[in-house]
């Protein structure tokens, strides 16, 4: 399936590439994409970036839906920023994942083939303009929470492209704030609109931290690995803990009354969530998986003339040049 | 010396693509960023593109979005040659034991000034 490098079919190698993996992970080092590394290794980090681009790539759609129909030129302007940074982070993280062997052209037809996951949270649908703010406060929020820690992830390709992704993701999570934050102090209408977003993005947006610790069998490898920090309840506590003084500079509500800080454990505690919603969108038969894949094919479809036309503008310039392709 | 890219991809033998497009696939390239006159340009990541004309519009839409650079680079990432990372080892010693070669080396002069 992949490009391994010719070390890993030589036993001997093998040993001292093992050996050495071992040793950068024990010192919480780095390791780059020319090194021996485990096959379950590569194959864990080739599926959990190529998600992870699939998801940014996928995201652009529910926000990029809301484009003509943002309330001022500003907000336009400012949701397009925010549109074109989902597409540069997709292709940050197919880079790092491509460096692992899977060519980026694969990832692109898993993707389309129905055969790739993608976070859950983009198959919810936007019904109001209030939403494209929770999702900037909230999904965005939930990210960033996620995502900080693994700008220190153990592979070096991804750690990179988490810091670029952090930076720039910041933004993201307060113009969705802003949005909010305006229409919690505009007309009742306005402030029940902000309201019901929120109640609507909240359970989804903890879920975005993926199943509970004791139903996370990855979780446990990834975290020996170093390519996982903390645990998805340790993160969604935290978020959690967050969301609670932030929604109050908003003035409005989280739909969750069983939201409290337990002095004995030290974190932060929600209320049930319903996980079968969960594996069911999971699966592809949430509110809008359909529609998002068709989009993304029909994307590709649609833009397959531009990719030929430019290879072919290329090989005629090559040709022109007298130099060969 | 091996050949093959900073990213590890050598973009040599990557297959076709599968059943709705033949196309081959672009060629990797190396985006190295310079982030403002009299600094040097550093490696900022990677993509795809047919050519150089296109390598350096989409290094300035992915790369440069906030103002991060003043100039880019792009290299064919099969055209860098890399040092061999299994022989780094041998190939990096002679600085080991020559601490002399830095100035943290000779204490002696501790406490005179302007040294």
């Amino acid at each position: 399936m992949m490009t391994a490098p010719a070390i890993e079919t030589d036993g001997r190698a093998d040993d001292a590439g093992e050996r050495l993996f071992n040793e950068l992970i024990a010192q919480d080092s780095r390791i780059e994409p020319r090194d021996w590394m485990p096959a379950d290794y590569r194959k864990a980090l080739t599926r959990q970036i190529s998600q992870h681009a699939h998801s940014e790539i996928i995201g652009m759609q529910p926000e990029a839906n809301w484009i003509t129909r943002a309330p001022s030129l500003k907000r336009k302007a400012v949701l397009m920023a925010k549109v074109q940074d989902e597409a540069g982070h997709g292709l940050y993280l197919y880079s790092a994942a491509e460096t692992l062997g899977t060519p980026r052209d694969r990832m692109t037809e898993d993707l389309i083939a129905g055969k790739a996951r993608y976070s859950s949270i983009f198959n919810y649908p936007v019904l109001t303009w209030a939403d494209i703010g929770a999702i900037g406060w909230l999904v965005d929020g939930a990210a960033i929470c996620n995502q900080v820690p693994l700008c220190r992830a153990s592979y070096g390709p991804y750690g990179r492209a988490m810091v670029r992704i952090c930076k720039e993701e910041s933004f993201h999570q307060r113009q969705g704030f802003e949005i909010l934050l305006e229409l919690a102090n505009g007309t009742p209408e306005q402030r029940a609109m902000a309201q019901d977003a929120v109640g609507r993005w909240y359970a989804p947006s903890l879920m975005m931290f993926g199943p509970p610790d004791e139903d996370s069998p990855n979780s446990q490898k990834s975290m020996e690995w170093n390519i996982k920090r903390f645990s998805n309840d340790e993160l969604r506590s935290r978020f959690v803990g967050m969301l609670v003084e932030q929604v109050r500079a908003l003035g409005l509500e989280l739909p969750d009354k069983d939201v409290r800080f337990n002095e004995v454990t030290g974190r932060w505690e929600h209320g049930p969530l319903d996980w079968n919603e969960f594996k069911e969108v999971l699966a592809g038969r949430g509110p809008c998986n359909a529609q998002r894949m068709e989009r993304r094919r029909e994307a590709h479809e649609e833009g397959a003339w531009v990719r030929e036309a430019a290879t072919a503008y290329a090989e005629k310039q090559a040709l022109r040049n007298g130099r060969a392709a | 010396m091996t050949g093959g890219s900073t990213t590890g991809d050598d973009g040599a033998n990557a297959p076709s693509s599968g059943p709705q497009e033949s196309r081959a696939p672009w060629p990797l390239w190396e985006v190295f960023v310079r982030s403002s006159r009299g600094l040097s340009h550093v490696h900022a990541g990677s993509l795809h593109a047919p050519d150089a004309a296109m390598a350096v519009r989409n290094a300035r839409d992915l790369y440069t979005r906030r103002n991060e650079g003043v100039s880019l680079w792009v290299v064919p990432a099969a055209a860098i040659v890399t040092s061999d990372p299994d022989a780094k080892d041998r190939f990096f010693e002679s600085p080991q034991g020559k601490d002399y070669r830095h100035a943290t080396y000779y204490t002696k002069s501790e406490g005179v000034k302007h040294l």
